[in-house]
C-alpha cells in the first residue's frame, strides 16, 4: 500500500511537472560552453569564449513566456517586448590586426555595434528601434542611448539575417555602431550576469576583468537568433550566443616569454564544469605542432578533433571538462603551452581578404576617405560588398567617389547611396565590387568639413570626431570545401556562420574607424559675438534711422552761455530777448 | 562708344579665360568668401551627379539650388564656363540705363551739380568697367558660382523696369525671387519706377494709384506661381522648397561666409536661436518701406540702396553680391564732393579682401588663428559696407537738399552756412 501511494504520488507529482511546463510553454533547452585557445605566429595568444544557450520557446506566440531556466529573463524580455527576430551586440576594445593575427572567429569593429532585424509585425520601427537601444543601454551598463537617428542606417544588401528566415524587406533591418564607445568592467559584469552559471562555475570563472582588460583585443558580444531544431526544420528554437574574445600579448601579458598557461592568461585555473552544461570543452588548436615539435602542452589529453573554419582545416587537442578525469589528482586544470625554440617557424596562411581605410588632405577644410581592400587570393575574383557609414558633419560629394583596381577604373556593379541631411542622418553608401585577384582596390571619396553649432561639439572637440569602421562583407573561395551540415554535433567555433555551399565561406571585415577633426568655434565667446555682432546691425541700422528720420538743416549758432542766461531773465521780465 | 565697350569686354572675357585654364580655378572655386553652400559649382555638379544615381538631388543637405538651375545645367554642363562668360557680358551691356535728365527748374548757381550729357555718355562704360573688372566679380566668375545667373537676372529686371516694361520686369523678378528669396524687397522700387515713368502720383487716396499696384502684383505673384508650379513638374516633388527656401531662411548650414549669421547662430544659445533668427531676416526686409518713402520720387537710388542691404544682411552673402552694387557706384559720380568717408572705406574694404585669405589659412590650415580672428575681419567688411552705402545715402540727400536751396548756403548774416542732419 505504501509503495502504491509512492508511486501514485510520483506519478501525480510528475503529471502537475509536466502540466506546469507545458501550460508555461516552457520547451527544452541545453547550454553548451567551449575555449577556444590559438597560438598567434606573432607570439601572442587568442582565446575565444563560447557560449550558446537553445531554447525551443515561442517568444512571438500569444502567451507570455514567465518561467526562465537557462535563457535569461532580461534578454527574453527584450525579445518579446520589441519583436526582435535577430540581435547582435558587441563591445570591443582594440582593433583587430588581420595581417599579423589571420582572421577572427567572430569579427566586431572597435567600440560598440548593435544591428537588429525585427519581425515584420513591427509598424514603427524607428520608436522601437530607439526604446530598444535604450533598454539594452540599461542591461549592458552601456552608453547606448547616443544611438540615435544620426548614426543609424538602414543597409540595404549587407548584414542579411544569419538565422533562419526568408524575410528580407531591409525596411525591418537598422545597424547602428557608436566607434568611441570604450569597454570596461562595468561593461563586463551585467554581460557575465546573463551566463546560466555567472561566473561561478565553468569557464566563466577564467573571466577576471584585472587580466581580460590588461591585452590588445578584447571583444564581448551577444548573438541571439533564430535556429533550426533539426535538420527537417520543421520548428525553431532560439539561440543565445554569448562570446568573448581576448588576445593577449606577448610582451605584455606574457612578460616576453613564449609560454602561455590558463594561469598565466587568466589568474585562475578550472576547477569544474559548469553543471548546467550539456558539454564543456576547450580546444587547442595544435595545427601547426602535429608531432609537438614547436610547442609542448601539458597536461597530455589524448581528444583530438578537426574542424573546417575560415577556409582551413585545423586539428584541436581538446579537454572535456565533464570528464572528472580531465582535471586530474589535484581538481584542477591549467594547461600549459610552452615553445621549445623560436626558430622553425612555418609561415601564416595568408588571409585573403583585408581592408584598411584612412583619411587624407590637410587642413579643417576638406578632406578625402580612402579605403582600401586587398584580395590575396592568386587567381581567383571575388565580389565584396563595401557599407560605409559616414556621420553628417563629413559632407560626401559622391561625385568625387572613385574606385580604382591595379591603376584602372572599376566600376562597381551595384550602389546604393542616401545622402545625409544635417542632424537627421548619415550618409550610407553600400557597392558592390569586384576584387581582382591578387590586387589592392581603392575607393576614394571627397568630403567637407562642416562647422558645429557651439553646443554639438563633445566636451574635448580637439580630439577628432569618430567615423565609425566600414564593413566589408565577402564570400570568399576556399580551398578546403566548408562543411555545409548545419545540424551536425561542430565545435561552436566553427558554427557561427552558416555555410550555404562548400567552395567558400562568409567573410565579414571592419576597417578601422577614423577620426577627424573638425574646424571650431570659441567656446567662451558666445556673449561677446552676440553683442559685437549685433553692434554691427546696430550701426547700420543707427545711420539709416539717422538718415531716414532726420532733414537738412542750416545750423544756427547757438548764442553764448551768458546771453541765454541773459534772454532766460528778460523772458521772465517779459522784455524782447537779445 | 561701341569700340570701347567691345574693348572692355574682350580685356574681360581674356582675363577670366586666363584663369580658368589655370590652377588657380581650383584654388578660387573652393574660397568661402567666393562660394557659399547656395551657389557653389560643386554642389550643382553634385545635384547632378545624385539625379543621374536616381536620387533625388534634395534629399541630402548638399543641394540648395532651385530645379530650374538643375535643368539649365543639365543641358550646359559641359558649356559651364562659357554659360558665366555670357552671363557676365548680358550684365554689363544692360547697364546702359537711361537716365532722366533733371529739369531746369533748379537754381542757377546749381548747375554745376546737374551732371552734363557728355559725363552721362559715359556712365555705362564706366558701370561695365566697375563690373566687368573687378576683382570680386572675376574670382566669382572663375569660380562659377551660380551668384553670377543670380546677378544677370537682377540686371535684366533694372533694365526692363527702366525700359518701361511691367510685364517682363515681374517676370524677371518672380525669376530673382525665385532664385533667393531676397529680391522681393525690388518690388517695391520698381512700381515707384513704374508709376513715375506713367506719371501716376503716388498717393494713397487715388484710385490710379491702387489700380497699377494691383496690376504690377497680379503680374509678379502670377509669374513667380508659374515658375514655381513649373519646378514642381520638373522634379515632380515639393521638396525643393524646404531645401532651398527653408535653407536660406532658417540657416542650418554654418559655414563660414563673408556674412554676419555664421558665427552668430554658431555660437547662439539654442532656446533664443528662432528668435535671433526671426530678427535677423526681419532686418533684411524692413528696411522697404521706410527707404520707399523717403525716395519715392528716387527710384533707380532705392533700387540701389535695397540691393546694397540685401547684400550686406543676407544670410549666405558672397563677393558676387557686393560686385553688383559696387557696380553701381558711377552712376553716382557726381555725389562724390558730398562723400564723408570715401578713403576711410575704400582702405578698410581692401585692407580686409586682402586679409580674409590669410586669416582663413591662418585658422584652417596653420593653425596658429581660430575662428575669432576670421570673424573680426567679417564684421569689420560689414561696417565698411555700411559706412560705404550710408555715405552714399546721405551724399545723394544732401544733393538732393542743395539742388532744392542753392549749393552756396548763406545764414542769416551773412556768413557761410554750415549743413546739420536734425
Amino acid at each position: 500500500v505504501c509503495v502504491c501511494v509512492c508511486v501514485c504520488v510520483c506519478v501525480c507529482v510528475c503529471v502537475c511537472v509536466w502540466a506546469v511546463c507545458a501550460m508555461c510553454g516552457c520547451g527544452r533547452d541545453d547550454f553548451q560552453e567551449e575555449l577556444v585557445i590559438r597560438p598567434l605566429h606573432s607570439g601572442d595568444i587568442y582565446a575565444s569564449f563560447q557560449f550558446r544557450t537553445v531554447w525551443d520557446t515561442d517568444f512571438m506566440g500569444g502567451k507570455k513566456v514567465s518561467h526562465y531556466r537557462l535563457f535569461p529573463k532580461s534578454l527574453g524580455q527584450v525579445i518579446s517586448k520589441f519583436s526582435v527576430r535577430e540581435l547582435h551586440i558587441s563591445f570591443t576594445q582594440g582593433y583587430w590586426r588581420t595581417m599579423q593575427w589571420g582572421q577572427p572567429f567572430l569579427p566586431s569593429p572597435p567600440g560598440a555595434e548593435l544591428w537588429v532585424w525585427f519581425q515584420d509585425t513591427v509598424t514603427d520601427v524607428d520608436g522601437t528601434w530607439k526604446e530598444l537601444t535604450n533598454v539594452l543601454s540599461g542591461i549592458f551598463c552601456a552608453s547606448l542611448n547616443f544611438i540615435d537617428s544620426t548614426n543609424t542606417v538602414q543597409p540595404s544588401a549587407s548584414f542579411k539575417p544569419l538565422g533562419i528566415g526568408n524575410v528580407t524587406d531591409h525596411r525591418f533591418l537598422r545597424y547602428a555602431t557608436l566607434p568611441r564607445e570604450i569597454v570596461c568592467t562595468e561593461n563586463l559584469t551585467p554581460w557575465k550576469k546573463l551566463l546560466p552559471c555567472g561566473s561561478k562555475a565553468g569557464l566563466a570563472v577564467l573571466m577576471k576583468s584585472e587580466k581580460l582588460f590588461h591585452s590588445s583585443f578584447h571583444s564581448q558580444a551577444v548573438h541571439i537568433r533564430p535556429v533550426c531544431q533539426d535538420w527537417q526544420c520543421k520548428s525553431t528554437s532560439w539561440e543565445l550566443r554569448q562570446t568573448l574574445n581576448v588576445v593577449f600579448d606577448l610582451h605584455s601579458s606574457g612578460q616576453g616569454k613564449r609560454e602561455w598557461s590558463l594561469f598565466k592568461m587568466f589568474s585562475r585555473t578550472l576547477t569544474e564544469a559548469c553543471p548546467l552544461a550539456s558539454s564543456s570543452k576547450i580546444y587547442i588548436d595544435v595545427t601547426d605542432n602535429p608531432q609537438g615539435e614547436q610547442f609542448e602542452l601539458s597536461p597530455a589529453t589524448p581528444l583530438l578533433s578537426q574542424a573546417v573554419v575560415l577556409g582551413d582545416r585545423r586539428t584541436y587537442s581538446v579537454y572535456d571538462l565533464t570528464q572528472q578525469a580531465t582535471f586530474g589528482s589535484m581538481r584542477s586544470l591549467n594547461m600549459l603551452l610552452r615553445w621549445k625554440s623560436s626558430d622553425g617557424e612555418c609561415d601564416m596562411m595568408r588571409p585573403l581578404l583585408h581592408g584598411e581605410r584612412y583619411v587624407a588632405g590637410y587642413g579643417l577644410q576638406t578632406g578625402e576617405i580612402h579605403t582600401l581592400m586587398y584580395n590575396h587570393h592568386p587567381y581567383r575574383a571575388f565580389p565584396v560588398l563595401l557599407l560605409d557609414t559616414v556621420p553628417w558633419y563629413l559632407r560626401l560629394y559622391i561625385h568625387t567617389l572613385t574606385v580604382t583596381s591595379k591603376g584602372k577604373d572599376n566600376k562597381p556593379s551595384y550602389i546604393h547611396y542616401q545622402p545625409s541631411k544635417d542632424r537627421v542622418r548619415p550618409h550610407l553608401l553600400e557597392m558592390l565590387v569586384q576584387l581582382p585577384p591578387n590586387s589592392v582596390t581603392e575607393v576614394t571619396v571627397q568630403f567637407e568639413r562642416a562647422l558645429l553649432k557651439w553646443t554639438e561639439y563633445t566636451p574635448d572637440p580637439n580630439h577628432g570626431f569618430y567615423v565609425g569602421s566600414s564593413v566589408v562583407s565577402a564570400l570568399v573561395p576556399s580551398v578546403v570545401a566548408m562543411d555545409t551540415n548545419s545540424t551536425q554535433e561542430r565545435p561552436l567555433f566553427s558554427s557561427f556562420f552558416p555555410s550555404k555551399e562548400e567552395s567558400s565561406y562568409f567573410v565579414r571585415i571592419y576597417t578601422e574607424p577614423l577620426l577627424v577633426n573638425l574646424p571650431t568655434p570659441d567656446f567662451s565667446m558666445p556673449y561677446n559675438v552676440i553683442c559685437l555682432t549685433c553692434t554691427v546691425v546696430a550701426v547700420g541700422y543707427g545711420s539709416l534711422y539717422n538718415l531716414l528720420t532726420r532733414t537738412f538743416q542750416v545750423e544756427e549758432p547757438s548764442p553764448g552761455l551768458a546771453k541765454r542766461l541773459a534772454n532766460i531773465i528778460r523772458k521772465m521780465r517779459g522784455v524782447p530777448p537779445l | 562708344m561701341a569700340a570701347p565697350l567691345t574693348l572692355l569686354l574682350v580685356v574681360a572675357v581674356t582675363i577670366r579665360a586666363a584663369l580658368f585654364r589655370s590652377s588657380l580655378a581650383d584654388l578660387i572655386a573652393e574660397r568661402v568668401e567666393v562660394v557659399s553652400p547656395l551657389n557653389a559649382w560643386k554642389r550643382v555638379v553634385e545635384g547632378l551627379a545624385l539625379l543621374d544615381l536616381g536620387i533625388s538631388p534634395y534629399s541630402g543637405d548638399v543641394f540648395h539650388e532651385t530645379p530650374l538651375i538643375i535643368y539649365l545645367f543639365h543641358f550646359l554642363v559641359d558649356y559651364a564656363e562659357i554659360t558665366f562668360m555670357v552671363s557676365r557680358k548680358f550684365v554689363s551691356s544692360f547697364r546702359k540705363q537711361k537716365y532722366a535728365l533733371e529739369a531746369d527748374r533748379y537754381p542757377l548757381d546749381c548747375l554745376e551739380l546737374i551732371r552734363s550729357p557728355k559725363e552721362m555718355y559715359y556712365i555705362p562704360l564706366k558701370v561695365a568697367m566697375f563690373y566687368l573688372l573687378n576683382p570680386f566679380t572675376i574670382l566669382s566668375c572663375v569660380a562659377k558660382s551660380t551668384c553670377g545667373l543670380n546677378n544677370a537676372v537682377i540686371a535684366l529686371f533694372i533694365l526692363c523696369t527702366i525700359k518701361g516694361s511691367a510685364l517682363l520686369s515681374a517676370i524677371f523678378l518672380a525669376l530673382a525671387t525665385y532664385q533667393s528669396v531676397y529680391p522681393l524687397t525690388l518690388f517695391a522700387p520698381a512700381l515707384l519706377y513704374l508709376l513715375q515713368r506713367l506719371y501716376i502720383p503716388v498717393n494713397i487716396r487715388r484710385p490710379s494709384f491702387w489700380w497699377y499696384t494691383l496690376q504690377y502684383a497680379f503680374m509678379y505673384l502670377g509669374s513667380l506661381f508659374v515658375i514655381i508650379c513649373l519646378s514642381f513638374f520638373l522634379l515632380g516633388t515639393w521638396d525643393f522648397l524646404p531645401s532651398v527656401y527653408g535653407f536660406i531662411l532658417s540657416v542650418p548650414d554654418l559655414t563660414p561666409n563673408i556674412g554676419l549669421f555664421w558665427y552668430f547662430f554658431a555660437e547662439m544659445f539654442e532656446h533664443f536661436r528662432l528668435f535671433f533668427l526671426c530678427v535677423f531676416q526681419i532686418n533684411v526686409f524692413f528696411y522697404t518701406i521706410p527707404l520707399s518713402i523717403k525716395l519715392k520720387e528716387h527710384p533707380v537710388f532705392l533700387i540701389f540702396m535695397q540691393l546694397a542691404v540685401i547684400s550686406i544682411f543676407k544670410s549666405y552673402p558672397t563677393v558676387g553680391d557686393i560686385a553688383l552694387y559696387l557696380a553701381f557706384l558711377p552712376v553716382w559720380s557726381h555725389l562724390y564732393r558730398f562723400l564723408r568717408n570715401v578713403f576711410l572705406v575704400s582702405c578698410v574694404l581692401l585692407a580686409c579682401s586682402a586679409l580674409f585669405p590669410v586669416l582663413w589659412h591662418l585658422w584652417i590650415y596653420a593653425g596658429s588663428a581660430n575662428s575669432n580672428f576670421y570673424y573680426a575681419i567679417t564684421l569689420l567688411f560689414n561696417v565698411a559696407q555700411i559706412l560705404l552705402v550710408s555715405d552714399y545715402f546721405y551724399a545723394y540727400l544732401r544733393r538732393e537738399y542743395h539742388l532744392t536751396h542753392g549749393l552756396y548756403l548763406k545764414r542769416k548774416d551773412g556768413s557761410e552756412a554750415t549743413l546739420v542732419l536734425k
